[in-house]
């Protein structure tokens, strides 16, 4: 399975934090499979104990299958003092999920970021690789029902 | 001092004005042209201009770079150039602007900067989040690749130089350069114990020079235009501008570009349109997380490294994040805690007990559990204990917000 996302390096430790990424991204779920952990230490050499202490440092890396989309609220100091509680609020009412769940749908799963760096624009949140500002009720019901229609 | 003289601009220069992904624009802005200068001079008198220039790290810490180069550059063997862009403290977005604003000049930057160590290889490590900025950076690497400007012959002198992109994976503390390091070798992040600093032993234990995106984005201003140019803006012992980051309860939230020295009054009321809705002003959290709460009597200092740390303060990132007299302090300072406890990397018992403690106290003391002054005499002990004990910048950096929040939470009290 992962073997074609292997071929691109060389088996160096170094290279294990962009294989996770790119092993995580071509997954559909947004994880590294407990296979996928065993192929990878084989190919660098690392111990499947090695590699969770790495995955479990980093909260982008994730060892269970998550949603289609994670979405990243941002509760970083600027984006509290804009209101990002009572958005994150907003967006478990939309979704139906508490923050770490995932959707029924498999579409969407809901996580905080310490800051996403967009604060000229908070409250705000990423959607996949899509960054939103400006976030209220009525622009996360809107940006929302759009994934869920392109789906 | 005119903020918004044009010439103040250096490293957001070009941003929103050219086209970041063409080359061309940014050669025919004069691009490329310091990198031409240096590769003409010995390198060790580029170090000496940027020695000269007075240039300090834009990460924070405010080390003088030039110096840092100095120490790196005589060593012999493999040596690396790596530029922090893991850009994670809450409030800072100033190197996103310059990674997808204008690219190549952080690209031109690190080539010179690579020079004059005399480096072959340099690593660009962008936190994991910043999809944009990956995608940019590595098109921009592309571009100077085919033009000659990164390979075995850099512009046809014998320099080879090759440049790529690392991705971090959300951890605030690789933010910190060992971490950084510990990151790039495929590893937990954990801050390493210092020294040997990374100029001597850094990557895979080779000399390594570690600088922010704003630092390297200054480089080819000071070889183009000369280390005296470069002082003639911002002051005496900070040269050259800041990217200050104006959020919060201000009109128009944004990054802004200022000379060093730029007052916070100046910022907030010429620069950011003043408090959002009129309402009168109260505080303003300054550097970052690890930074302090300023008030009125703090609005004319000049902003600077030096002005700052003889008030107390510092000037961190570049944040200003702007409070009015809407806001209380505590929910913002239990905000701030929850961060620290979710990013401490719990290597040092006293960071990774010590916030949760803090935490948990902030919480008592607003539940009214326990008498402000006690708690806050245990947090300040805890504070100060971490600050002593933390082998990183991150577990000792609770004590200053927390005790420059101290007066603004007494007095909000005093008002219930």
């Amino acid at each position: 399975m992962i073997s074609e996302i292997l071929k691109k390096y060389e088996p160096k430790k170094e290279n294990l934090l962009s294989i996770l990424h790119d092993v995580q991204e071509s997954s559909g779920k947004n994880y590294v499979s407990t296979e996928s952990v065993l192929e990878i230490g084989k190919f660098l050499g690392m111990t499947r104990s090695e590699i969770n202490g790495v995955m479990t440092f980093y909260t982008m890396l994730s060892e269970e299958p998550r949603g289609k989309y994670i979405i990243r609220i941002c509760v970083s100091a600027p984006c509290h003092v804009a209101g990002s509680v009572s958005v994150k609020e907003e967006l478990k009412k939309v979704l139906g999920i508490d923050v770490g769940e995932t959707t029924g749908d498999g579409l969407f799963t809901l996580e905080e970021s310490a800051c996403l760096g967009v604060c000229d624009i908070a409250p705000a949140m990423m959607v996949g690789k899509d960054v939103y500002g400006g976030l209220d009720g009525h622009k996360i019901k809107k940006i929302i029902s759009e994934y869920r229609s392109r789906k | 001092m005119n903020t918004s003289d044009k010439k103040a601009r250096i490293v957001l220069e070009n941003a929103g004005r050219i086209d970041p992904l063409s080359i061309k624009e940014y050669m025919n802005s004069g691009g490329y042209e310091a990198l031409k200068k240096a590769l003409s001079m010995q390198s060790s008198a580029v170090v000496d201009e940027v020695k000269r220039s007075g240039l300090r790290g834009r990460g924070g810490a405010g080390f003088p770079t030039g110096l840092k180069w100095s120490f790196t550059a005589p060593l012999q063997g493999q040596k690396y150039i790596l530029c922090n862009a893991d850009e994670g403290e809450p409030g800072t977005f100033k190197d996103r602007l310059v990674m997808e604003g204008d690219p190549h000049k952080l690209i031109e930057g690190m080539i010179i900067a690579g020079y004059a160590i005399g480096a072959s290889e340099g690593f660009i490590y962008i936190r994991g989040e910043y999809y944009a900025s990956i995608e940019k950076i590595e098109k921009a690497i592309a571009a100077a690749e085919a033009e000659g400007l990164l390979c075995e012959k850099v512009l046809g002198k014998e320099f080879a130089f090759k440049l790529s992109v690392r991705k971090g994976a959300g951890a605030y503390v690789c933010g910190e350069e060992t971490a950084l390091i510990e990151s790039m070798e495929g590893k937990r992040g954990n801050p390493r114990v210092k020294p040997p600093f990374p100029g001597v032993s850094g990557l895979w234990g080779r000399p390594t020079v570690v600088n922010n995106v704003e630092t390297l984005a200054n480089i080819p201003y000071i070889i183009k235009n000369g280390a005296d140019a470069f002082r003639k803006i911002g002051t005496e012992k900070s040269p050259g501008t800041k990217v200050f980051l104006l959020s919060g309860k201000v009109k128009e939230p944004k990054a802004i570009e200022a000379p060093m020295g730029t007052t916070l009054r100046q910022l907030i009321y010429d620069l950011g349109g003043g408090l959002a809705g009129g309402i009168k002003f109260k505080c303003a959290l300054v550097g970052g997380a690890a930074g302090a709460f300023l008030g009125e009597d703090m609005l004319d200092v000049p902003m600077d490294y030096d002005n700052l740390l003889a008030k107390g303060a510092v000037l961190g990132s570049g944040v200003v994040m702007v409070l009015s007299e809407k806001e209380e302090v505590m929910p913002v300072l239990k905000n701030l805690m929850e961060f620290f406890v979710h990013e401490s990397c719990g290597q040092c018992a006293p960071c990774r007990t010590g916030n949760k403690m803090i935490l948990d106290l902030l919480g008592r003391i607003e539940a009214g559990k326990i008498a402000a002054e006690k708690g806050f005499e245990m947090i300040l002990k805890a504070a100060s204990t971490m600050k002593e004990t933390s082998l990183c910048a991150l577990g000792q950096s609770p004590i200053l917000p927390i005790s420059s929040a101290l007066k603004y939470y007494s007095r909000e009290l005093t008002i219930k």
